[in-house]
């Protein structure tokens, strides 16, 4: 470890606010792309089963109608 | 090459009965540019130094505003469709649109140049430029605007679209050509900037029309 | 070459190898991207003209040097999707789109941030800044165009055709900024002579560079694998898959 302290490296040498500024921004970027990928991923996945059952329920119906 | 006479004679036939096509972005231009110096104040030597770069974007902007409607019309009533599904050839018809919509809209910028610099102050040596870097620049313009335009035709919203697809493209042409003007008003020679707007031309004439074919045609797929 | 390649081109093949690789991926981008960063950011001496601002550069040139990467990968998938009608290469274009979008905006922030202390201001119309900028004009460009058809199939092509047309562009972009940059900047921004890297600043920048790189993929695995079943839905497999 470069720093003597953890008050010193949270203080980047007077840069902090920069560092942690883009650092921060930067990490909750990806984290927000890779989150919403995701969810997108899960709830089409979702969607797509509920339609499909909703298929099925509908064909079993109309079988037994006939 | 033989059909291009037809197809051209078609677009100026169009151009003559649809007016408004083509006189609104001339008229846009001029309201643009007299709207400028209202902002900055009349200040001759203020309006000297953004001249450049006014005429530019003003020019720009009245060339989006024809551009969106170039292929509109002939896509909706089948045009479009016609010439890709009887294998007429494509290429002929895009050429004519160019053509057509350079002398709609690029021709009466390079007309209206010498109203332009008075308005703005522009000196006789700007002045020259101008109208050299207006006639290299414009088809230009027009080629990138065809391009946008076959690009978005069969697409929902049109309109902002096209400008965000043009702009970027278009920054080139912006610093070279308002380079060549300040350049000019500077008494420093220009030959540079010229060669590299023809070389940019030249360029885009070869490439822009076989992207423009293969955007139509997916759009009509 | 091609027929081994071509059943790697089959939607369902690479729905389920995508689906495999991803959590290798995504577990070695974070790994590698947390080395690198604390490495940078805790274990290497300050510069010596810049102090601990420098250190930006662990987030600020991956992210640059994979945002022109990222637009290549979607350029390159954007020709095959036009030349040889692979669908998958199709609907890798709008999966790459947001990616490159992300990290091009990562580059623009850490650069104005990195700027604000050396240059005393955000924004400087300095022409990496400016090229990176422009960038971004064209990813959202896609990435708009795509979007803008009711036809999702006429949307994918038309997008993939203005990825080529841009990275057609972009060197004549790129050129032409930095020409109106040094006819308009001049030495009136003191801009820093980037110093030649001591090897114990570069392998924490080398690791990010690549933990940037494998992020990329491990993204494109996840955006794909939707971007598949989407347009896959039909599909007995997809059926089958959604059904139980």
């Amino acid at each position: 470890m470069y720093f003597q302290s953890w008050a010193e490296f949270w203080a980047m040498g007077g840069y902090g606010l920069f560092v942690w500024l883009s650092f921060g921004s930067s990490y909750v970027m990806l984290a927000a792309l890779a989150w919403y990928s995701q969810y997108q991923h899960k709830q089409f996945k979702r969607q797509l089963s509920a339609k499909l059952a909703r298929e099925k329920r509908l064909q079993q119906y109309q079988e037994q109608a006939h | 090459m033989v059909t291009l006479g037809p197809f051209l004679k078609r677009e100026l036939r169009l151009l003559a009965r649809q007016k408004a096509d083509w006189l609104n972005p001339v008229l846009f231009f001029l309201i643009v540019l007299s709207l400028f110096p209202l902002g900055v104040g009349p200040e001759p030597n203020l309006l000297r130094i953004i001249a450049p770069g006014v005429i530019w974007i003003a020019a720009l902007l009245s060339v989006l505003l024809a551009a969106e409607r170039l292929f509109k019309d002939d896509y909706r009533n089948g045009v479009v469709e016609q010439l890709v599904a009887s294998r007429q050839p494509l290429l002929a018809f895009v050429l004519a649109k160019l053509l057509a919509n350079w002398l709609s809209t690029g021709l009466p910028l390079v007309l209206l140049s010498p109203l332009v610099a008075l308005l703005l102050n522009v000196d006789m040596a700007s002045f020259i430029a101008m109208v050299l870097t207006l006639l290299l620049g414009t088809p230009l313009l027009s080629l990138l605007s065809v391009l946008g335009a076959a690009l978005t035709v069969s697409a929902d919203k049109g309109g902002i679209l096209l400008a965000l697809l043009i702009l970027p493209l278009y920054i080139p042409l912006l610093i070279f050509a308002s380079a060549a003007m300040e350049a000019a008003s500077m008494a420093l020679p220009y030959h540079g900037q010229l060669a590299v707007m023809l070389a940019m031309l030249l360029f885009a004439l070869a490439l822009v029309p076989v992207a423009v074919t293969s955007a139509l045609k997916i759009n009509v797929s | 070459m091609f027929k081994w390649l071509h059943p790697y081109a089959k939607p369902e093949t690479v729905y389920h190898l995508c689906g495999r690789l991803m959590p290798w991926l995504m577990g070695a981008a974070l790994l590698l991207l947390l080395l690198g960063n604390i490495w940078g950011l805790a274990f290497t001496p300050p510069d010596y003209q810049q102090g601990d601002s420098y250190r930006i550069i662990h987030l600020h040139v991956p992210a640059a040097i994979m945002s022109m990467g990222t637009y290549s990968a979607m350029a390159i998938a954007a020709f095959i999707a036009l030349v040889w009608q692979v669908k998958v290469a199709q609907w890798s274009v709008l999966a790459i789109a947001p990616i490159g979008a992300v990290y091009t905006a990562i580059a623009l922030i850490t650069g104005m941030a990195w700027g604000k202390p050396m240059w005393g201001t955000w924004w400087v119309w300095d022409a990496r800044l400016t090229s990176e900028l422009i960038l971004l004009f064209l990813y959202l460009g896609v990435i708009a165009l795509s979007g803008a058809f009711s036809d999702r199939q006429t949307g994918a092509k038309v997008a993939s055709l203005l990825a080529v047309v841009g990275v057609i562009n972009l060197p004549i972009i790129h050129f032409s900024v930095e020409w109106w940059n040094t006819l308009h900047q001049g030495a009136s921004i003191t801009k820093f002579a980037k110093p030649s890297i001591d090897p114990s600043m570069l392998w924490p920048l080398l690791i990010s560079i690549l933990a940037f790189k494998i992020l990329m993929l491990a993204l494109l695995c996840v955006r794909l694998r939707t971007a598949i079943l989407v347009n896959e839905q039909h599909r007995p497999w997809v059926k089958a898959m959604a059904g139980d």
